[in-house]
């Protein structure tokens, strides 16, 4: 296992798509899992997404937040990362409930590209919601319109699809009296908080992967614990996914910004030494 | 704990004010001369009861013989005939409860125990070319080891001295388990766990790094492929007080800010990625080991004030003397008889105080210590900017979830035989803090000795 990126492309501005070579990741991947991955040998350790995996390789699609992800799409073909562990995390609770309706924000309409095609293979009807800031960071339609049977997007800036917030669609399909027999939501943190509470009002689960800051990924640290339902949970373990009516999703949002200030000094160190990254 | 006058050799250490700047090693082990010095001290006795005081069952007398004549390398070959990684088991070993403790110099009015730990450390240390280890002739079984912690690198050492093709899969990327996460490196240098991991290689061990058992690669995948399985993966989930608040900020398992700055390297960031608080008013909970390990961590940080707070007293703490007087001599406090009621938190969420409360000592308990009882009314705040809790590690969930199958007792450790190892499943052992909850490096290892010998009668049948 080398994990070379065998393929990176771009998809939105600081948005990029690899196909990573590894071994363990095709043979035992299930929608809903992740991966913690390590660029070198100074590097930290951050969890990932799993969006699809074949024969051979894994995919992630990476937005440039701080500076591991920076970095990593600084990377170029056939350079390796230092450390790909996966799959890790419980697979998404697939099964056939009937009519989903599917809801992707920004970064985290990667995520749910998996679990909608997971849902369709189970034979449910699907409605899938995708949201960003404008229209060039709406990502992965195309695939999302094969998988879906009815595919809302929208835009904070109306550039394409609906202007608005994929809440607003969500509260649309209710006054609508659409039958749903279950929610999920992977996007913002604040966004997932909102749909959780709109599927609380309405008592449908809702299903949210979280995306708390972790540490070693395998249940030893305790950095991504969360309250759920009055106890005490660790994401990457009993996680990613949860029942977000039952979140403590102020409290989780707190606790994501614990290291704003050092992730901000590490990304200055990192331009400091490469230079300006708008270009990324 | 007696502070009479202690005829041992000493060992030299870094000054206190100096090595709270650095993470390099607080102790500096004996020179050829003091190794003798001591060794001369121990009388040979006939009653070899240093022995039966060791996990492993080193012959100590022949090892100390050795020493006192100057015999380095037989010394060792003594040694490591019983134990593959003795410089690791110098250094952590709790020699005091083990092999000192029972050593018939304790009897004798005026004298101390024999400094085995100190000798085992200054043999492990020594640049010696020992003769080849013997292998065995290649056996045609094929076992899976399961950690590369101390109970795993023991068996997979062992195992590959009888012959047998051994592969050891790892959840980190590098080997020592405890060793390199938890033990800091001022108590245990890692370029001494990777000689030993290194001397564990040259027996013909592979290593397969960052592939979690029961996750990554399921634990049925591997029943298919080996002929064996030895379980090793530590107790690997942290215990909280579960109070009030414990999710606030800059709360730490004692496994998550060791991790950070033991594996990741945080001490060092922004070179580093992975980033560390460092706050000036420490709490550290519980007063074991990983307790004095996190404090002494957090004032090398250059947090001001560190304190321990632990609900019992001194005499009930569990942590090594040793390690305890060089967490005083660094400027520890001791918050003795304080349990922690509710952590608060400010606007942000960031832990600004704890509320406690005093506790005195009643009746002995299940562990035999004077169980600790609340005093009504004597609550009090303490302000803190940091919480590390070290109160011990629990089964990681993982083993249900990945290890379908396996019995487990009622704290959710591995149900295996103490003698062999031998789990519910033909052909898996398991050993180490799976099987007991967290104990200590030596015991792991001699939970891998044992495991390896009946892994050797099981397939060898």
């Amino acid at each position: 296992m080398n994990n070379k990126i065998i393929s990176k492309n771009k998809l939105a501005s600081k948005i990029y798509e690899f196909h990573i070579e590894h071994d363990t990741i095709p043979k035992f991947y299930q929608a809903g899992q992740f991966a913690i991955i390590r660029i070198s040998e100074n590097g930290e350790r951050i969890p990932l997404t799993i969006v699809d995996a074949k024969i051979d390789y894994s995919r992630f699609i990476v937005k440039c937040i701080g500076k591991t992800t920076y970095k990593l799409a600084m990377m170029k073909e056939g350079a390796e990362l230092l450390e790909v562990v996966g799959p890790l995390g419980n697979p998404a609770e697939v099964d056939n409930f009937g009519n989903v309706v599917v809801i992707g924000g920004g970064i985290g309409i990667a995520p749910i590209l998996p679990i909608a095609r997971a849902l369709k293979d189970k034979g449910n009807s699907l409605t899938v919601i995708i949201g960003a800031v404008t229209s060039e960071q709406i990502i992965l339609k195309d695939e999302l319109r094969k998988t879906a049977d009815n595919l809302i997007i929208t835009t904070d800036d109306g550039t394409t699809g609906e202007k608005g917030l994929v809440t607003e669609r969500l509260e649309e399909l209710i006054t609508n009296n659409e039958k749903i027999d279950r929610i999920w939501a992977v996007g913002p943190t604040v966004m997932m908080k909102f749909v959780s509470a709109i599927a609380k009002r309405e008592v449908i689960p809702c299903m949210v992967s979280l995306n708390s800051i972790m540490v070693d990924g395998t249940g030893m640290c305790g950095a991504c614990r969360v309250e759920v339902n009055g106890e005490m949970k660790f994401t990457c373990v009993d996680g990613p996914e949860f029942d977000g009516r039952f979140v403590n999703w102020d409290e989780l949002i707190k606790r994501q910004h614990q290291y704003t200030e050092e992730e901000e000094k590490a990304l200055e160190h990192f331009k400091k030494e490469v230079g300006d990254l708008s270009w990324l | 704990m007696a502070l009479n006058h202690d005829d041992r050799t000493k060992m030299r250490e870094q000054d206190p004010q100096e090595r709270i700047k650095n993470f390099d090693e607080v102790a500096l082990g004996y020179t050829e001369e003091e190794a003798i010095r001591e060794a001369k001290r121990c009388m040979q006795c006939k009653t070899r009861n240093c022995m039966s005081g060791c996990p492993v069952g080193i012959d100590i007398p022949g090892m100390i013989r050795e020493i006192s004549k100057g015999n380095f390398k037989e010394a060792l070959m003594i040694l490591k005939s019983q134990n593959n990684l003795p410089a690791i088991s110098g250094r952590v070993c709790p020699q005091e409860t083990q092999c000192e403790k029972t050593c018939l110099l304790n009897n004798v009015k005026g004298k101390k125990p024999i400094a085995i730990g100190r000798l085992e450390r200054f043999l492990g240390d020594l640049n010696i070319e020992l003769a080849e280890p013997a292998i065995e002739e290649k056996k045609d079984k094929k076992v899976a080891v399961i950690g590369a912690g101390p109970a795993g690198l023991t068996v997979s050492g062992d195992l590959a001295k009888m012959g047998y093709d051994v592969t050891v899969y790892e959840a980190f990327n590098k080997a020592g388990g405890v060793l390199v996460y938890g033990i800091p490196n001022f108590r245990l240098p890692k370029d001494v766990v990777e000689r030993e991991v290194n001397y564990v290689e040259s027996l013909g061990v592979k290593f397969v790094y960052n592939q979690v058992v029961g996750r990554t690669i399921p634990f049925d995948y591997l029943r298919e492929k080996y002929d064996a399985i030895f379980i090793g993966i530590g107790a690997g989930a942290p215990r909280f007080l579960g109070i009030e608040g414990s999710n606030c900020n800059n709360i730490y398992s004692a496994s998550e800010f060791l991790t950070r700055v033991n594996l990741l390297g945080a001490n060092e960031f922004p070179e580093y990625d992975t980033p560390i608080k460092i706050l000036d008013k420490v709490a550290v909970i519980g007063a074991g080991n990983v307790s004095m390990d996190s404090a002494r961590v957090a004032k090398r940080l250059g947090a001001r004030k560190v304190m321990i707070v632990y609900r019992r007293s001194e005499e009930q703490m569990p942590a090594r003397y040793e390690e305890y007087q060089h967490a005083i001599e660094e400027g520890i406090e001791f918050h003795w008889l304080t349990q922690p009621l509710k952590y608060v938190g400010d606007i942000n969420n960031n832990v600004k105080s704890m509320e406690c409360i005093k506790m005195k000592l009643g009746e002995p308990d299940d562990s035999g210590r004077r169980r600790p009882l609340p005093i009504e009314g004597s609550e009090f705040t303490l302000n803190v900017g940091m919480v590390i809790e070290a109160i011990g590690q629990k089964a990681n969930s993982v083993l249900e979830t990945g290890f379908k199958g396996l019995k487990l007792n009622h704290w959710s450790c591995i149900e295996s035989d103490k003698d062999t190892g031998k789990t519910n499943i033909e052909g898996v052992y398991a050993g180490g803090d799976i099987v007991t909850g967290s104990a200590t490096v030596i015991e792991a290892m001699g939970a891998g000795k044992r495991a390896a010998k009946a892994i050797h009668e099981y397939l060898d049948k």
